[in-house]
């Protein structure tokens, strides 16, 4: 009786079991070619010199020609055939091509020779070998009687077609180390380095107190306070095309509301390129220090545009939190701050840390907002930018994919630390 | 020590929140006239001094006489202290709209004094009415300027896009609008962008992907995420886990061999490679969110209707989808936002202007040649679907990101 019914369920287990991997089964179909294919792909890219235009692989360019005189005593026409190779780096090999030829011709001669065969109108050439760059021609000699101009029948209605053999460089087996060394030579990669740890670190931190600022204030309720809460979202679920822009003419040194607002003030008394200048000197008490302007305005727009992720975390874990612990410390007589220092803060350090560490790994793959803001340029490029920078920008497709290898190592080792920690605390 | 006095903080309070409604109104004031005013903080800061000392000293005998009293004589000591000419300004003309400013500074300063120092009495403080001070003053400024600066991008972009290049160029601060000008002229930048910028074709373009992306990833997560709820099997908690780390990738590190591969089977270049791009990216957010709503139903209701003879497939379509429909509707619009805000892929996939998203759109309106209002219309254009299904599931969305689906 129970093997009877431990049997039945270890059957329904089973079953459980198939459903449960069909119903997933095209999830994971998804996630694996669009996500985890492509990402070893990159790795494969990142090893490869590949650069943008060898995308387009390589064509045999075929142009017929026909040439008859209408009034023609020999009644002798030709047929030109010119070939290109559309790539200036790549040989096409084992080129054939086949073209009809209509009824009433009769070939006289090839050139060149022993390129071409004819059988039963079917024209078939093998070209062999088309070198990069290089092109061709062949000229089919020939005699016609009346029966094409009756029925107007040209040679150029039947198109060529082609076949032909080219190494594709995506999947050929041709490596290099060019691409990594390109990335970690230079002085660049320790700036782009520096630009990615304080973007990160100053736009993640900066977010989160600001999000915990909002949280405080908007803890307290009063009226409209969820129309306030829904307010401050704004930044956080707007196009990120359209806050970038408002943030960009807002900032802009000819026409912008801020410069003429500062100016208007008696703050500057000239423009200040916000998004374009790298450096601004500020003075304090005589010292005068270089301040990273465009870089801060990028870390400013990151901490406005994201402090609404951590307030709302932050606000949905404080109102979870038990209102007679308050009024047990208010009756004790703590004050507000030792009520936030001793009561709140602990309570919420454990969802702080986890939006620290989730935000860090969003900001440091951030790439729309600062490529909207300034593109990378003005000291703000990050390895994100660098990415777009070295694959599109410069055209190799390979540095790019190295730079994106990069941003993947240290992503590998932040979501380490943070499935270490999440752990702890049920997220 | 002086700063535990009442007196103290009705200095601190005054004086702060004088300069603080100065700046600010004075910056309103030359966005909202168009007219250039100098800024003086010094005077409201003295006025607001005054004011809050006045407070402390009456706030027992307040009436709204006294409330009245004490606003209009702080608008009469702005006109005292500039010589009648407030500002400097000598138009006439404006003389009417620079009261209603300068009263409007007093009247909210006067009332922010009141709030800051209610039930604040002038001599020694405890610590605990100290403290409370100074919080009740930091969250009233603290409110404002998140206000603030919240809404003055948005304010920006929609005033930037009703006006026209001329007025831009000769004054960048003048967003006063013109109430007598007709909707042709008001809207030109919008009728523009419809008319030559084929913003209609985006629209539905945009519109056409993102739909069919909800509807793709609805498709296959709504299964997956009952699985993952209520079924058990092998690997079930590395399954879950994984779908978190899924949508940790980010799609610049994904960018380059999907073009690579795009490129070479001719899709690149077309609205099919974004529907199946995007499904890729949302189905893991989507499966996250539906798990946590399935696993919140009690599934004594599954059992039960397993005792009455229904398969689980026919239990998902009976039972779970029924029980959560509006949180299916609430991630399927959420996918949708994420589909109609995503830049990335659309800026680097999309070449040809007859197939452009809005995203893909706006960013070809980034040039020297086209006016910066049909830049920042398009922006609008792009914002107000987003705001309108965001406070349509205002309240959805907020239980349901602090719970956990967040997602850029």
């Amino acid at each position: 009786m129970f093997n009877k019914f431990k049997k039945n369920e270890s059957k329904l287990h089973q079953k459980e079991r198939k459903l449960a991997f069909f119903l997933l089964l095209p999830t994971i179909f998804i996630v694996l070619s669009i996500v985890i294919f492509p990402l070893l792909a990159n790795f494969w890219i990142s090893f490869k010199p590949i650069s943008l235009g060898d995308l387009r692989p390589p064509k045999l360019i075929i142009k017929e020609n026909f040439r008859a005189k209408l009034i023609n005593k020999d009644k002798t026409a030709e047929i030109h055939y010119r070939y290109r190779n559309s790539s200036a780096k790549y040989d096409l090999n084992n080129v054939i091509f086949n073209d009809t030829i209509p009824k009433g011709f009769t070939i006289k001669k090839i050139e060149p020779n022993d390129t071409c065969e004819i059988k039963d109108k079917n024209l078939t050439c093998n070209l062999e070998k088309v070198p990069a760059k290089s092109s061709g021609k062949i000229i089919l000699k020939i005699t016609t009687n009346d029966y094409w101009k009756k029925y107007k029948d040209n040679p150029k209605n039947t198109k060529p077609t082609t076949s032909y053999q080219s190494k594709n460089i995506l999947t050929s087996f041709e490596f290099t180390f060019d691409n990594f060394k390109k990335v970690f030579s230079a002085t660049e990669f320790v700036q782009v380095l520096k630009v990615s740890i304080y973007y990160t670190i100053f736009g993640t931190a900066g977010a989160l107190l600001v999000g915990l600022f909002a949280a405080q204030i908007l803890q307290k309720s009063f009226k409209g306070r969820t129309f306030v809460r829904g307010l401050l979202l704004f930044p956080y679920i707007s196009p990120v095309i359209a806050v970038a822009f408002s943030w960009v003419i807002l900032f802009d040194p000819f026409s912008g509301v801020v410069n003429s607002m500062l100016i208007q003030m008696n703050v500057i008394d000239k423009p200040i390129n916000f998004f374009g200048q790298k450096y601004t000197d500020i003075s304090i008490f005589g010292y005068i220090f270089k301040f990273p302007l465009a870089l801060s305005m990028v870390i400013a727009f990151e901490i406005w545009r994201y402090f609404p992720l951590s307030f709302l975390f932050i606000l949905a874990r404080m109102q979870s939190l038990p209102e007679d612990v308050f009024d047990a410390a208010e009756i004790d007589g703590a004050s507000p701050f030792q009520q936030f220092y001793y009561i709140s803060l602990p309570f919420l350090i454990g969802i702080i840390s986890i939006l620290f560490l989730l935000r860090f790994i969003w900001t440091f793959n951030k790439f729309d907002d600062i490529f909207l803001l300034t593109g990378g340029n003005a000291g703000t490029r990050t390895f994100t930018v660098n990415v777009y920078e070295q694959a599109f920008a410069i055209s190799n497709l390979g540095a790019g994919a190295a730079v994106a290898v990069v941003i993947f190592t240290f992503l590998l080792v932040f979501s380490l630390v943070f499935i270490k920690y999440s752990k702890k605390d049920a997220f | 020590m002086f700063w535990k006095y009442g007196l103290f903080c009705s200095i601190f309070a005054g004086s702060i929140w004088g300069a603080f409604w100065q700046i600010i109104f004075t910056m309103m004031g030359i966005l909202t006239f168009g007219i250039p005013l100098e800024l003086d903080v010094n005077q409201m800061l003295i006025i607001g001094l005054v004011s809050g000392i006045f407070y402390i000293n009456f706030q027992k005998t307040i009436s709204m006489k006294i409330h009245l009293t004490a606003i209009v004589s702080m608008t009469l000591l702005v006109y005292v202290f500039n010589f009648g000419k407030p500002y400097q300004i000598n138009e006439s003309l404006n003389n009417i709209n620079i009261f209603i400013l300068i009263f409007l500074t007093s009247a909210i300063t006067w009332i922010s004094i009141n709030f800051s120092l209610n039930k604040i009495s002038i001599g020694k403080l405890s610590r605990y009415d100290l403290e409370n001070f100074y919080i009740k003053l930091m969250w009233g400024l603290g409110l404002i300027i998140f206000i603030l600066i919240t809404l003055v991008p948005f304010y920006i972009m929609i005033m930037t896009s009703l006006k026209n290049q001329q007025s831009l160029i000769l004054n960048p601060l003048d967003f006063s609008l013109n109430i007598n000008s007709d909707f042709k002229t008001l809207f030109n930048s919008y009728i523009e962008l419809f008319t030559d910028f084929n913003f209609h074709l985006f629209l539905i373009n945009s519109f056409f992907v993102s739909c069919v992306t909800v509807f793709i990833t609805l498709f296959f997560s709504i299964p997956g995420a009952y699985a993952l709820a209520r079924l058990r099997f092998p690997s079930k908690k590395l399954f879950s886990s994984s779908v978190i780390l899924i949508y940790l990738i980010p799609s610049i590190v994904l960018v380059i061999p999907l073009y690579a591969i795009f490129s070479q089977i001719g899709l690149r270049n077309s609205l099919l490679a974004l529907i199946i791009v995007y499904p890729a990216t949302t189905i893991p957010v989507a499966l996250y969110m539906l798990r946590g709503y399935f696993s919140s139903l009690s599934s004594e209701i599954d059992d039960a209707a397993l005792m009455d003879g229904l398969s689980r497939v026919q239990i998902i379509f009976k039972i779970a989808i029924p029980l959560s429909k509006p949180a299916i509707v609430s991630v399927g619009l959420y996918v949708f936002m994420i589909a109609w805000n995503e830049f990335l892929i659309a800026f680097m996939f999309l070449d040809d202007p007859s197939i452009f998203t809005l995203s893909r759109g706006i960013m070809s309106l980034n040039s020297s040649e086209v006016p910066q209002q049909h830049l920042m219309a398009g922006a609008v254009i792009a914002t107000i679907p987003v705001m309108i299904i965001f406070l349509y599931l205002e309240k959805f969305l907020i239980s349901g990101l602090s719970t956990g689906g967040v997602k850029e």
